[in-house]
């Protein structure tokens, strides 16, 4: 197969490179280089400032108020979302009780329906969710205050994503309602894998369902677990939250900055306020502590290896 | 890779006898502590069925409402089926326009996206040549940088090509976002595949390429819709990369357009026809998805457990 090989694999890689390069790889070198200038974006002219840029990023309220957001979402976010999506696909896939002739391990009644349910917001757009749940979180008439005053709880009428102290509460809500659906099928495939013998023989044994879980269920699905949880804090820190904050939340990033996130600062520093040295200043601190946090999540998640 | 024996299965193996000789399977106990569990685990996961319907069908509800009735009454019925509001949206509000907009950028990225990424992924799995090692995880290391990092100098990149606020420029930027997964996703495809086939027809005179798009694409159809599902609902449901790169009121994709006019929609107020729009634009997704439920599902998960 020597035969023109290599005026083939040059053909076939050329094209797919120059765009790659150009329009990643490039830019994510320029970003590092730019971020040690005073370029304005605006203009095409720049001088180099060495630290200036990471210096005031260190005294920059606002970036510190925005980093402890994203941390706060690639931490909590995987917590919950991936909590909930493991015990509903262990109810849906091994919590059934047993009937008579049926299979020893099954899931719940309705399991397939289910299933089908919660993928539902995954299939959606994140900014149509984002713009959905902005009018459901509406203080005068969005769904959830006139379910409160339909159930007689007049007086508890939150203004919702108006609230300093709620608003990253609710912001991080939708995303946990948009992502559980995903990571249930994910880790339904995973325990379709788990042979049953496993469960038959915890079984047999007594193990009721929760001992079940700890030492059979979850153990074997820790690697799709671990990896789950570096995609879903990846997506906390950069796309996702994106489009939620922005869309959802009004003003600068929420009431008093109380829901801005990094990605959002980089985005209003380089588009908004004309500072595209600085905004790559903070892309470059997003980088760092998107790879920090996996880094950080494969070896404290690494254990021995169980194989079946 | 080592092979550690799992921890219940040591002790679970002679269980069964001893429960049998004993005549007492521990049943009963089980059965209890089984119903209270299933009533409480069935109520949670209707309630998050709910949560999870709830939201579209109150969308699709009130998209049918006027306006007076979305603010007086959030949650009763439409009292009348106000189709008007869908035709506003559709011709006046431009969802329209902005359907056709996704439909040229998605295709075009699509299409590009599956070609070239196919096309790297198979001579990066298939052929041995100096740098392949690098070249590959060039590609793969692009996953796992956040986009926003480069999205300033991409700006102007994209601006100083003159592709700023084109469709065209859109679909390139939208397959090179989305070489990574698919390069990392098809090369390990590619080399799960026999070589024999391939081999037969180079012998009996084949080109590299007529091999590849005659033997090896249509081997590979499996991988393909995977990766293009995948990649089909990532680029459908892009709401960043427009946002910066496509500021042109013509251009806009769906999900722009829709933001775009709930932000109009503060001083103007057609909120039933906006909600017309979101509406319109949920539907075909999960339409979709009903029909190609397995498709979509082990399109989407075949990438994240590899």
């Amino acid at each position: 197969m020597q035969h023109g090989k290599y005026r083939f694999i040059v053909g076939f890689l050329v094209i797919p490179m120059t765009l790659y390069t150009l329009f990643v790889i490039w830019p994510f070198i320029q970003s590092i280089f730019y971020s040690f200038t005073n370029w304005t974006g605006l203009s095409p002219d720049f001088e180099m400032v060495g630290f200036d840029n990471y210096s005031r990023m260190f005294e920059d309220d606002i970036f510190w108020r925005s980093l402890q957001h994203s941390m706060l979402f690639a931490l909590l976010l995987p917590l919950v979302t991936l909590s909930l999506a493991l015990f509903f696909a262990f109810m849906i896939n091994v919590g059934g009780r047993r009937r008579k002739g049926g299979p020893v391990v099954s899931g719940v009644r309705g399991s397939g329906f289910y299933k089908i349910v919660y993928f539902f917001p995954q299939v959606l757009s994140i900014a149509i969710v984002a713009l959905l749940f902005q009018f459901a979180y509406n203080p005068q008439s969005g769904a959830l205050n006139s379910t409160f005053k339909a159930i007689g709880l007049d007086d508890l009428q939150p203004v919702w994503l108006g609230d300093p102290d709620l608003a990253l509460w609710c912001v991080m809500a939708v995303l946990v309602w948009s992502t559980v659906g995903f990571f249930v099928v994910l880790f339904s495939a995973g325990m379709a894998s788990i042979p049953t013998e496993l469960y038959e023989a915890a079984l047999l044994d007594g193990a009721s369902r929760i001992t079940t879980f700890f030492r059979v269920t979850l153990p074997l699905l820790w690697d799709t677990v671990q990896s789950g949880w570096v995609y879903i804090g990846v997506l906390a820190l950069g796309a996702e939250s994106f489009a939620v904050v922005q869309i959802m939340t009004i003003g600068p990033g929420g009431p008093d900055y109380s829901t801005t996130v990094m990605v959002l600062y980089v985005y209003q520093k380089a588009f908004r306020d004309g500072q595209a040295a600085y905004a790559t200043t903070i892309g470059v601190a997003l980088l760092v502590v998107t790879l920090a946090f996996a880094a950080i999540v494969m070896k404290l998640g690494r254990r021995e290896r169980l194989e079946f | 890779m080592k092979t550690t024996e799992t921890p219940t299965a040591p002790d679970a193996v002679p269980a069964p006898r001893v429960s049998k000789q004993d005549g007492r399977p521990p049943r009963p106990k089980e059965k209890s502590e089984g119903q209270v569990l299933n009533v409480f685990s069935h109520g949670i996961l209707i309630v998050w069925a709910i949560l999870v319907v709830m939201p579209l069908l109150w969308a699709v509800m009130t998209s049918f409402k006027d306006d007076a009735a979305i603010f007086n009454s959030p949650w009763s019925l439409p009292t009348s089926l106000n189709f008007d509001n869908w035709s506003r949206a559709w011709s006046q509000a431009r969802m329209a326009d902005y359907f056709l907009n996704t439909i040229m950028v998605v295709g075009g990225s699509l299409i590009g996206t599956l070609v070239l990424g196919s096309m790297a992924a198979y001579v990066l799995a298939r052929f041995e040549f100096p740098g392949n090692r690098f070249l590959y995880y060039l590609f793969v290391g692009g996953m796992s940088f956040p986009v926003m990092l480069a999205l300033v100098p991409l700006f102007y990149v994209v601006n100083n090509m003159g592709l700023l606020n084109t469709i065209h420029g859109l679909i390139l930027v939208y397959i090179a976002y989305s070489l990574p997964f698919t390069v990392f996703f098809l090369t390990s495809f590619f080399r799960s595949l026999p070589s024999s086939v391939a081999e037969a027809a180079f012998v009996d005179g084949a080109t590299h390429t007529r091999t590849f798009f005659q033997i090896m694409l249509p081997m590979a159809r499996p991988g393909l819709i995977s990766v293009g599902i995948f990649n089909f609902l990532g680029q459908w449901n892009q709401y960043m990369l427009p946002t910066v790169l496509n500021s042109d009121p013509e251009n806009r994709v769906l999900t722009q357009g829709l933001v775009q006019l709930s932000v109009s929609q503060g001083y103007k107020g057609d909120w039933s026809g906006l909600f017309a729009g979101l509406v319109m634009a949920m539907l075909p997704v999960l339409a979709a998805y009903i029909v190609f439920q397995r498709q979509v599902v082990s399109g989407l998960t075949a990438g994240a457990l590899k």
